[in-house]
């Protein structure tokens, strides 16, 4: 339910309604829902009228076959993902350390580094790691793709986040007489990774949503068995490209909430963790 | 009862990661009957003491693999039955053939699905032993890869609605909108005509299209569209009248040449003792057209 | 690398990336409208288009681009409804980043102190034009540089149009492959195509930037 309430700052953009605005709005939102359900309804009729909903489209789903590759699909990406996410989380941390090196050489090379993966698109870069060097394991192209990508933009998110934190806290570490790596290990990056875990988390929710590019490199993903689905049809009422998209989207969907759902509880952890330690200090 | 079969089988889609617990195993009962009206395939024995030297080869069984790259969404020529993983057609049983002679059962073929513009790589790279799949003969292919056959030749044609009267064949296409695979041959032969193409990785997003009244055509080899036209009849229909010759050869490294005299060798043996014709009557005859000639090998 | 001066591949190359800046404004400009309405959405006091805001954008934010086209090229003619597949991918691609642009200047909002939006209201202005006229151009500023992040990733994230029948840089390079020229010099030629779009979009925010900013 909180998630229809009124957000606390939209109420500032607004007076609270009085007896006449509530009509207002009471009216706006019956037409709005009107608007919306009568949509709703004329895709739902459109699809039934189209035969979509026939059941010879959607046969293929009562297979254990099927079902079975689905599943099968669900793991593979998954696997992707798990690799991708621990590589570029990895690669992003190496190359924001690069980026805030003192030594300027090593500076630039992470910094262009992380510029052209930002810019390059993930499709070509893993159709041309795939045709280059992988066609024999089209996995480690979507991986290596991934990480490459998304550990540039994590790198990015590192960096911000150790610019942010206040500068009192670096000069202070410097003047207990840390060195730069301490500073940094110790006292700048858990600070940074704290503020920054929303946006790396959303991050990994992209890597999630970008396996799905393995199928154009014969990865066998979700997205490819659903294609497969899709395009061998059991019988002949058709290609059932809507079915297969009104079942792969949410798995696609309830992971992705999974993984930010993840993401608060982590943050809403952290929070607590750092409140008992500063009151265990005071 | 439509609507309650809806939700059953919706109901099943839902209860997938419960993995199985209401599946069904097997292959509907319309494939089933249809193959059962078909003539046997014919079987092929494997041969044991078969010395080909090749790497390829020598890899293969080493791994105790053949992997053989093929279609999955061509009727009655290269296609994959998602219900039962089982694949069958006019190329499957080429591939098969050829397998056999090199000594690999059926049970010992990897098979790996790739479309038309992700051949050359695959097979450059060795993410393939060889292709069996609807793959033309020509030079520009034999700059990146080499060609055992011809094993069969077929020729560029139309797929259209049945009620289509305006498309007789490439002249009359101008303007119209042509769907056709990326990476085929079939793109290049009809640019001159001047039609409106759209391009999908796979001929079945365009056979989709064609159903949805979006493209007015799909243009490709017409053993391919055949296959289409005798899943979908009454809807669709070849235009019947083929306009370029394809010569469909087995894919396979560009440096290869004692493989590629083995697979002809096998080609060879195959259409000799009947195997080809068999395997034609039990797949491409059922889409409705006798067994051409067998053409010639081109050895080189 | 020379063989993008060979035959007509500079004529293809050429094509391939107007059809890449075609498709991205268009889908910019589609991402940016919608955006700001969605976010409009999200803020409004109507309960109902709140929830519609909230939807859309959890739908799009959390489906894979991919998986998006998909929907749109082979779901929308079932529905009646037909137009081009460059348009098809405006609609993917702007329907798919509009998610991200409504978060930003939804964001963006929450950035602007109280008290101006109070001083707004207190002045008599209602809804629409608190939000027009005030909040928005001090959001503006804040938002510019989660923005252009957005921006960049959109010509991207363009590419996958071309495994859907729209004729740009990804199909234009997937033609070359099938031509036989070597995936290295291919992908040299389209990565600085691209490289020269992010900069002109990262130069463009860099402007705006120093245009909008003031001194605090």
């Amino acid at each position: 339910m909180k998630f229809f309430n009124r957000p606390a700052t939209a109420s500032v953009l607004y007076d609270t309604p009085g007896p006449n605005a509530r009509a207002r709005y009471r009216l706006f939102g019956a037409l709005s829902v009107l608007g919306i359900a009568g949509l709703l309804w004329y895709v739902i009729s459109a699809l039934a009228d189209n035969g979509q909903f026939d059941p010879d489209l959607w046969d293929a789903f009562q297979y254990n076959y099927v079902q079975q590759m689905i599943l099968d699909g669900l793991l593979a990406t998954l696997k992707a993902f798990g690799l991708a996410a621990v590589f570029s989380l990895t690669l992003g941390s190496l190359l924001a350390a690069g980026q805030l090196s003192d030594h300027r050489p090593v500076r630039w090379v992470c910094t262009s580094v992380v510029q052209f993966f930002r810019a390059m698109p993930l499709l070509i870069l893993i159709v041309a790691l795939y045709y280059a060097f992988f066609a024999k394991n089209p996995m480690w192209a979507l991986v290596l793709g991934l990480t490459l990508y998304n550990g540039a933009v994590q790198a990015e998110i590192i960096r911000s986040g150790v610019n942010a934190v206040p500068r009192g806290q670096g000069e202070a570490a410097y003047a207990l007489g840390m060195r730069k790596t301490q500073v940094m290990s110790g006292i700048l990056v858990p600070q940074a990774v704290r503020s920054m875990l929303p946006s790396m988390i959303g991050q990994l929710v992209v890597t999630l949503k970008d396996t799905s590019l393995g199928f154009v490199i014969t990865y066998n993903e979700l997205l490819f068995m659903g294609k497969k689905i899709a395009s061998q049809p059991l019988n002949a009422a058709g290609f059932p490209y809507i079915p297969v998209v009104l079942v792969i989207a949410p798995i696609y969907i309830i992971l992705c909430l999974l993984l930010t759902a993840l993401a608060r509880w982590i943050e809403a952890r952290g929070r607590r963790g750092a409140n008992r330690r500063t009151s265990a200090a005071a | 009862m439509r609507t309650s079969r809806t939700l059953a089988v919706a109901l099943c889609a839902v209860a997938l990661t419960a993995t199985a617990a209401c599946g069904k195993d097997g292959t509907p009962a319309s494939n089933a009957a249809s193959a059962s009206n078909a003539p046997a395939l014919p079987t092929y024995t494997v041969k044991t003491d078969v010395k080909v030297d090749s790497p390829v080869i020598a890899e293969a069984k080493k791994r105790g693999q053949l992997i053989i790259g093929a279609k999955a969404d061509q009727p009655n020529l290269g296609w994959e039955d998602v219900a039962s993983g089982d694949r069958s057609g006019f190329d499957i049983e080429i591939a098969k053939m050829v397998a056999a002679d090199l000594g690999f059962t059926p049970q010992q073929i990897k098979w790996q699905t790739l479309v038309s513009s992700q051949r050359e790589p695959a097979i450059a790279k060795g993410q393939i032993d060889f292709y069996v799949g609807t793959y033309s003969i020509n030079d520009e292919r034999k700059k990146t890869v080499s060609f055992a056959g011809p094993y069969y030749i077929a020729g560029q044609d139309f797929l259209v609605k049945s009620d289509n009267t305006s498309i007789t064949g490439p002249e009359s296409i101008s303007g119209k909108n042509i769907c056709t695979a990326t990476g085929s041959t079939s793109i290049q032969n009809i640019k001159q005509y001047n039609p409106k193409i759209t391009q999908f990785d796979t001929y079945s997003a365009c056979v989709e299209k064609l159903m949805s009244g979006e493209v007015d055509a799909v243009t490709t080899d017409d053993a391919i569209l055949k296959g289409y036209a005798s899943k979908y009849a009454p809807k669709l229909k070849v235009v019947g009248k083929p306009f370029t010759k394809e010569n469909y050869g087995v894919g396979l490294n560009k440096d290869d040449k004692v493989l590629r005299d083995a697979i002809s060798d096998a080609l060879k043996a195959h259409e000799d003792n009947g195997d080809w014709k068999k395997a034609y009557d039990a797949t491409l005859g059922a889409s409705g057209s006798a067994a051409p000639a067998i053409p010639t090998l081109d050895r080189y | 690398m020379g063989f993008l001066f060979e035959q007509d591949n500079f004529a293809l190359f050429r094509d391939g990336f107007l059809q890449t800046l075609e498709l991205s404004a268009l889908s910019s400009l589609l991402a940016l409208l919608l955006g700001t309405l969605l976010a409009a959405f999200r803020v409004s006091p109507v309960p109902a288009l709140r929830a519609f805001g909230t939807v859309w954008v959890t739908l799009f934010r959390n489906t894979p681009l991919t998986l998006l086209f998909f929907a749109v090229t082979f779901g929308l003619p079932p529905l009646g409804v037909h137009f081009s597949y460059l348009t098809f991918a405006v609609l993917a691609l702007g329907g798919y980043t509009a998610s991200f642009v409504c978060e930003v200047i939804r964001s963006g909002i929450n950035t602007v102190p109280l008290g101006q939006a109070e001083a707004a209201r207190s002045l008599g202005m209602n809804f629409f034009q608190t939000v027009t006229l005030v909040v928005l151009p001090q959001a503006a500023r804040t938002v510019l540089a989660p923005m252009s992040s957005v921006f960049i990733a959109l010509p991207r994230n363009s590419a996958i149009a071309g495994a859907f029948s729209v004729a740009e840089l990804y199909s234009a390079q997937q033609t070359f492959s099938e031509r036989g020229y070597s995936i290295f010099s291919i992908f040299f030629w389209v990565a600085c195509a691209y490289l020269l779009i992010s900069a002109t979009v990262a130069t463009l925010f860099r402007f705006l930037e120093s245009r909008l900013a003031v001194a605090r």
